[in-house]
């Protein structure tokens, strides 16, 4: 939906630098995530701390973006769509930061991780961290481009990294009951699959934002779910107690 | 806190009390000049509806037809209907002096009478009532209470009106308006000559007043509208463009023109 610069071109570039942060913002978390998810893969701990290290750049754009929306709100006093756009970065920039968190968080297990050895597959994490980096992308984009068809289509894809999740969360529990010295690396594991996760929860978040902030409506249809692993969390044998 | 609370209420869930006043596809000319294009708007009861729009867009003239002030003028002329009671107010068999008691005014610039400011309500209550000495003074501080000066002038009713600062003198005006005791209020940009507290002070007084009266305001500036309409009406070169809540309006509005004009990207 693209718009005609507004009569008061300083509020235009204002708009402009807000909409510049937030890409500068999603680019540095993609890599951030895209850092974390080869240096668990090719567990390679280089990577992992330059993931690491990308942290306080993030926060400082996250700052920097509420500093110019504050100002943008009391200055400007933005109407419609201006008001959604800029209400919006607030809640979308903090969505980021969390996102840049939890690949700080799987980028500092994945160091952990690299010192023990794995005596299995990291497949289906890999593919977890692979659909978390595309949702990551889409909704990015669907950030700049104010694009809510977008912004549908990563709030719909968030299932299959929840489901995904549901069954490495049975894999990983398997491993620990079959030899106990794994559990320290799978209780890793565990955490960055569920970090993973969280991105994708995050990323779904953007989207219904952007959706807000593009059409002025809200995404309220329920988001299709599946099975939820926390009820295993006490174990197969809960069933008999109860 | 309980009447802010379902003040809040009213606006959020975006309920609109039953028309006061119902205008359907009215026309209006000055001359051969189409000033508005099928105007068809509920003024809802005892709620305030701003309207909006760039110079010329005729919300003016919808509140001059809404007391008539049109016709004063040779060569002005409404056609469709306005319906209040049930009247269509536009029709030939209205009596313009109750109509006008019904629907008072207040203008851009106050308009105080070069009298005293006990008098400059008194003047407007004589046309309408006979009240005796003690009841008018009776009218007389109501209405100044109720326009929220009675406390700043009470000590000086018999000085000239002259005298008052121009939010005070505003205030004099909505007071003479509401001493004849209108149903419905008609706001031409009230505050628009206003310094910013007076300003504020019309705007909780236009709150305080819908509790009695129905309010149509007519307001260049955005952030009032935003701050006082339950619901804003959207012109456009003599076209409604646009009627909704004003959280809905300023928020979301559905129409493209809405859209550009209030987010300052007209034209």
């Amino acid at each position: 939906m693209s718009q005609a610069p507004h009569i008061v071109k300083s509020f235009s570039q204002e708009l402009q630098l807000l909409h510049d942060l937030m890409a500068e913002m999603g680019g540095l978390v993609e890599s951030q995530l895209a850092l974390a998810t080869e240096a668990i893969v090719n567990r390679d701990p280089e990577l992992a701390t330059r993931a690491v290290q990308q942290d306080p750049a993030v926060d400082a754009l996250e700052r920097q973006v509420e500093q110019l929306v504050i100002r943008m709100l009391a200055l400007r006093q933005p109407m419609a769509s201006d008001l959604r756009q800029i209400v919006s970065a607030l809640k979308i920039t903090a969505a980021l930061e969390r996102i840049g968190d939890y690949a700080k968080n799987v980028a500092k297990r994945s160091i952990v991780l690299g010192q023990s050895p794995l005596p299995f597959s990291l497949t289906g994490l890999a593919t977890m961290a692979r659909l978390a980096q595309e949702s990551l992308h889409l909704v990015i984009d669907a950030v700049g481009e104010t694009d809510p068809d977008k912004a549908v289509q990563v709030w719909q894809s968030d299932q299959v990294i929840d489901d995904l999740y549901n069954s490495i969360f049975r894999e990983l529990i398997t491993y620990m009951m079959e030899d106990a010295r794994s559990i320290t690396a799978c209780t890793h594991l565990l955490f960055i699959a569920k970090n993973l996760e969280r991105i994708g929860d995050h990323a779904t978040n953007i989207a219904e934002t952007v959706y807000y902030a593009a059409t002025g409506t809200v995404l309220t249809d329920e988001r299709p779910r599946g099975g939820d692993v926390s009820a295993h969390a006490a174990g197969p044998r809960q069933e008999s107690g109860a | 806190m309980a009447t802010m609370q379902s003040g809040l209420q009213a606006r959020s869930e975006q309920a609109l009390g039953a028309p006061r006043v119902a205008i359907r596809n009215l026309d209006f000319f000055y001359g051969a000049n189409q000033a508005l294009k099928r105007i068809s708007l509920d003024v809802p009861e005892r709620q305030v509806t701003a309207m909006i729009g760039p110079s010329g867009c005729g919300k003016s003239t919808l509140l001059r037809v809404l007391n008539r002030m049109y016709d004063l003028y040779p060569g002005q002329r409404a056609a469709g209907e306005v319906t209040m009671d049930g009247q269509n107010i536009i029709g030939r068999d209205v009596d313009l002096n109750d109509l006008r008691s019904r629907v008072g005014m207040v203008f851009q610039k106050p308009t105080p009478f070069p009298m005293s400011i006990h008098d400059n309500i008194a003047f407007g209550v004589r046309l309408h009532e006979r009240l005796g000495r003690a009841e008018m003074d009776e009218r007389v501080e109501w209405s100044l209470t109720r326009a929220a000066i009675w406390t700043e002038v009470k000590d000086r009713l018999h000085s000239s009106a002259a005298s008052l600062s121009g939010g005070q003198q505003q205030r004099l005006c909505i007071a003479r308006t509401i001493a004849v005791r209108p149903e419905v209020i008609l706001l031409d940009e009230p505050t628009s000559a206003l310094d910013p507290i007076s300003t504020l002070k019309v705007e909780e007084l236009i709150d305080e007043l819908k509790q009695d009266f129905t309010i149509a305001i007519v307001t260049h500036n955005m952030q009032q509208a935003a701050r006082c309409a339950d619901q804003v009406a959207f012109f456009y070169l003599g076209e409604l463009v646009e009627v909704a809540p004003a959280a809905e309006l300023f928020t979301a509005p559905k129409q493209k023109r809405t859209q550009e004009y209030i987010t300052g990207r007209f034209g």
